[in-house]
């Protein structure tokens, strides 16, 4: 038992180790900060841009968002950061994760706020029209507003899985809340680094856990 | 050279591209087969766990909860990390796919256990009483009757969420698993080009576009009713 608590839940290592780990989630909260808007953005143009009668805009729309959602999000930020300095761009770790999450968060939260615009009725688009509203200002100040409200779990459960997705920055050696772990870890000999970064993670997004399960229920309740 | 051939050679280079199609074509049968282990063993720990989440026993159903919970709000890599280079120093070694394989089970695991349970939970109170009244004992109406229209119900949002999950197999690149994106990169290290990259990105898409599709068609035919 002692053995396991010096492995996992060394006190000393932790003394050691906490500048470094309060650092990168500081960092992984100021990434956080970053995409989160990004993607909503990101998401927000391509919803729009779906709403457009014409198929010469939603197809190529649609293959798109298909792409982004097909290519797994490391995927695309190994080929973003290892692979466009070979085109002559050099990316810094931040720029590579920006245009990563950029495109992919982009896509999934595009999906979302589309699923989100479908849900409202086309009748409050007429109404507000023949109100003599114009388009834009019917879709920012009837249609949107439903829309959100009508996804809004879809989009906290989007946002939290961002969130978790930024992790993936330290494979590009972006100094955030993993990547300190694993270095204080490599030069401790010691897993708890590991450990208590992962309690990090979990203080940080239970209660969006607990928010979203709780908004499900209440969904499934109301039938 | 001009730019475009620059480019072309170097995303697009014939040469390497046939040197290394055979690792990429390994490792997607290598991402194939891990992406198979993380279903099944996901799903069916899942439902095992809804179903005895259903059973309605307090204590159980707060460590189930407390665990699925867990799960949701870890990093799929912070687990992959800390099963890999963590668990060694209690003296247990994962090999680096074993590692993947376990925290991405865990995470479908959890997200099939709350889709399941939702599932179960809206099955109308009406559908058990009458199976019991008809003097169909309790796990066979919970089998027969109660899990069949749960499941249905459940499809739209379990496939895509396992599609989801699927995709984290790249991370496996991370703890050596020489998988699509583990040998792209080492292909790129090794011809100091970065075509392996294109192939392992197309080889992401051919395996996942499909199945993104397959996901749309499933929300349409499967649609909760309102």
């Amino acid at each position: 038992m002692q053995g396991f608590l010096d492995a996992f839940f060394n006190v000393e290592i932790l003394a050691e180790a906490w500048p470094i780990l309060l650092a990168g989630l500081l960092q992984t909260l100021l990434l956080s900060a970053l995409v989160v808007p990004l993607g909503l953005i990101g998401g927000l143009i391509l919803a729009l841009l779906s709403t457009a009668k014409t198929r010469w805009i939603r197809w190529p729309l649609m293959a798109w968002v298909d792409t982004f959602r097909a290519l797994p999000p490391l995927v695309l930020l190994i080929f973003i950061y290892a692979g466009l300095p070979f085109a002559g761009f050099e990316v810094s770790a931040f720029t590579a994760v920006a245009i990563g999450f950029f495109l992919n968060t982009g896509a999934y939260y595009g999906e979302v706020m589309r699923a989100g615009i479908e849900s409202v009725p086309a009748g409050q688009m007429e109404a507000a029209r023949s109100l003599g509203l114009s388009r834009a200002k019917a879709m920012r100040l009837v249609v949107l507003p439903q829309a959100f409200r009508n996804v809004l779990p879809d989009l906290i459960s989007n946002t939290l899985e961002v969130v978790k997705l930024t992790s993936i920055a330290a494979v590009v050696a972006l100094p955030e809340l993993l990547f300190q772990a694993r270095q204080a870890q490599s030069v401790t000999y010691n897993a708890t680094p590991i450990v208590a970064a992962a309690i990090a993670y979990f203080i940080l997004l239970w209660p969006l856990v607990r928010l979203l399960s709780t908004l499900e229920n209440r969904k499934i309740a109301r039938g | 050279m001009t730019g475009w051939e620059k480019f072309a050679d170097s995303f697009f280079n014939a040469r390497v591209a046939m040197e290394y199609a055979p690792k990429i074509l390994e490792g997607l049968g290598l991402t194939i087969v891990l992406a198979a282990c993380i279903i099944a063993a996901g799903l069916v720990a899942g439902l095992v766990l809804a179903v005895i989440r259903a059973m309605g026993v307090r204590p159980l159903n707060w460590l189930i909860i407390f665990v699925v919970d867990l799960f949701r709000a870890l990093p799929p890599l912070v687990i992959i990390v800390l099963l890999f280079f963590g668990l060694p120093a209690a003296g247990l070694s994962l090999s680096g796919f074993a590692a993947a394989w376990l925290a991405l089970s865990l995470v479908l695991m959890a997200f099939a256990e709350e889709i399941f349970w939702a599932g179960i939970s809206a099955v109308p109170r009406g559908q058990w009483e009458a199976s019991r009244s008809l003097g169909v004992p309790f796990l066979v109406t919970f089998v027969l009757v109660i899990l069949p229209q749960a499941i249905r119900m459940v499809i739209p949002p379990l496939v895509n969420r396992t599609i989801a999950i699927t995709k984290g197999t790249a991370l496996a690149s991370v703890v050596a698993v020489p998988e699509i994106l583990g040998a792209a990169q080492a292909g790129v290290s090794f011809s100091f080009n970065p075509t392996p990259l294109t192939l392992g990105a197309i080889a992401y898409l051919l395996l996942f576009l499909p199945v993104v599709i397959f996901g749309r068609w499933v929300e349409t035919r499967f649609a909760w009713k309102r």
